[in-house]
């Protein structure tokens, strides 16, 4: 037991013999859990939390499929979406733009919806349906909206466009891809710095008009 | 952010039992809680996610919409009886965020979701809402964006949301689950005034959960409008927005509805100018008539009093929508 504790509490001479922080972790299973930093532990002892509601503080179980590949994942809590996929699944294509839901850059499909990945917690769509950029081509078959954003030139520096792809994408299985109009106001939530809006809209609309299966 | 537990309880009776205890909070679709944990303007020990009730239903009710508290916004925007009978809110919905985060937020999410005055959400600067008692920044601040009517001089922030404007026109009622059992609130009555205690944005006790909101039948589907004026065309919170709706007889106003957005603390309903437009004739005399009379008691500060003529415009116009006029 005793050097177990090491692991959390750092410095052993830090630590008064008569410490209720020690008491509290010896006397809890949260020996077992290695993971846990020493802030939190800390920090559970001070609550006088039981064992039971601190474990809660380690890494919880996440299982989601990312373009149709089934993952078991064990994060912290406050991991979102989008960290999770370009830091643990190495899936970069989806960028972090704002960071704060503004910029739309880190769009990403959930079970079909388009959502703006950096303000969504990965614990939040367990069992879910993950599309990112990386899954939409087929092998080396771009999809009809990649081939699109080519076509009108959709983008200058290339950040914002993982994002106004998936987004294009759902624009038009939505059913709000129907004027220039309408495809203005429902791409809104995606921002492009370099002003390629209006090459992005004829690249929906050719989709659009093309009737491909998107 | 500061690191939190994560629970995800399956039943009514373990979110109020998990969020009657202090440092918790309930997260729904997140797209309001997380930019204000990443900001650092909230940071609960504890988050209670309520994904796993079964409250995302849209179901007629007697004489009323339920609408329970976990439906998506992008679910009620296109939702085709909320298209039917309250295109109001339909649009409404439309007009606010982007179509990724109203894919994400909830109906009790939106109506929950804080102020973005920009002196709440900087940490480094005073702000009564997010820490009592250490002054308002926005006060002799840069407050274009602020309140015209119902401040006090704790705060003078505006409650953002778009839904809710329709939602107050539209004469809802909340559902709300506590520990002795369910209550019913005029939607009206959810929010409120800053007065003294500009951190407490609602009625919602802490302890208390959103079931539901519900509609009631009206006769306004046919001349309803909501009109949105902002910054840039799409994706920007309201300068001024008004939910109108009309209920229009051979030329004449049977009844009318109005709530302002972007003016104040909460939805500013707009009940005297309601009961001044019964009667009158549907034509934009009235309707300008109406706003100047809706503008009773408004006050602008430094970068806001333009919203003291842009109010009464965006109102008038409205209106000349909600007829037909426009």
């Amino acid at each position: 037991m005793e050097d177990l504790t090491n692991g959390f509490l750092g410095d052993e001479n830090d630590q008064p013999k008569d410490n209720p922080r020690r008491d509290f972790l010896k006397k809890s299973s949260l020996l077992t859990a290695v993971a846990l930093t020493p802030g939190v532990a800390v920090k559970a002892a001070e609550n006088h939390l039981d064992e039971k509601v601190a474990a809660v503080f380690e890494k919880l179980p996440v299982n989601l499929t990312v373009n149709g590949t089934a993952h078991k994942l064990s994060i912290e809590p406050r991991v979102t979406l989008l960290d999770l996929l370009r830091e643990q699944l190495h899936l970069t294509g989806t960028k972090k733009g704002c960071d704060y839901g503004q910029c739309g850059a880190c769009t990403v499909h959930v079970d079909g919806l388009r959502v703006n990945s950096c303000l969504t917690l990965a614990m939040m769509v367990d069992g879910k349906k993950i599309t990112t950029i990386e899954g939409l081509a087929k092998g080396e078959e771009l999809h009809p909206m990649q081939e699109a954003f080519i076509k009108h030139d959709g983008f200058q520096c290339g950040y914002c466009t993982p994002g106004q792809i998936m987004s294009a994408v759902a624009c038009i299985r939505e059913g709000h891809a129907n004027s220039e109009g309408e495809i203005r106001e429902y791409m809104s939530g995606n921002i492009c710095r370099c002003g390629a809006y209006p090459n992005i809209v004829n690249a929906i609309q050719e989709v659009k008009n093309g009737g491909q299966q998107v | 952010m500061k690191q939190f537990q994560y629970v995800r309880p399956s039943t009514q009776q373990s979110v109020l039992d998990a969020i009657a205890k202090p440092g918790t909070k309930i997260i729904a679709g997140g797209s309001n809680l997380v930019d204000l944990m990443k900001h650092g303007v909230m940071s609960p020990d504890k988050l209670v996610d309520i994904n796993k009730l079964p409250l995302r239903q849209i179901t007629p009710a007697k004489g009323s919409l339920h609408i329970g508290a976990l439906a998506l916004n992008s679910q009620v925007a296109e939702d085709k009886q909320v298209k039917e009978k309250f295109p109001l809110l339909s649009q409404a919905l439309n007009a606010g965020a982007s179509a990724q985060l109203r894919n994400m937020a909830t109906v009790g999410g939106n109506m929950m979701q804080r102020t973005r005055c920009p002196y709440f959400y900087d940490v480094a600067m005073p702000c009564n809402k997010r820490v009592p008692n250490s002054g308002c920044g926005a006060l002799e601040g840069f407050n274009r964006m602020h309140a015209i009517f119902g401040m006090s001089d704790k705060c003078i922030a505006v409650h953002p949301s778009d839904m809710a404007v329709a939602m107050a026109a539209l004469d809802a009622t909340v559902v709300i689950a506590g520990k002795k059992g369910q209550r019913r609130l005029p939607f009206t009555d959810f929010h409120r005034l800053p007065g003294n205690t500009p951190e407490l944005d609602n009625n919602l006790a802490k302890d208390e959960l959103i079931l539901a909101v519900e509609i009631p039948d009206n006769n306004f589907a046919k001349h309803s409008y909501y009109l949105k004026v902002r910054d840039r065309a799409s994706y920007a919170f309201a300068l001024i927005s008004v939910a109108a709706a009309l209920d229009i007889d051979n030329g004449t106003i049977r009844a009318a509805r109005l709530a302002m957005g972007g003016v104040a603390h909460k939805p500013w309903r707009l009940t005297a100018v309601e009961n001044a437009l019964i009667g009158k004739p549907a034509t934009a005399a009235s309707f300008e008539q109406a706003a100047q009379l809706a503008m009773q008691g408004a006050k602008g500060f430094k970068d806001n009093a333009f919203k003291l003529k842009l109010a009464p415009a965006t109102l008038t116009e409205a209106l000349k929508h909600a007829a037909g006029l426009a």
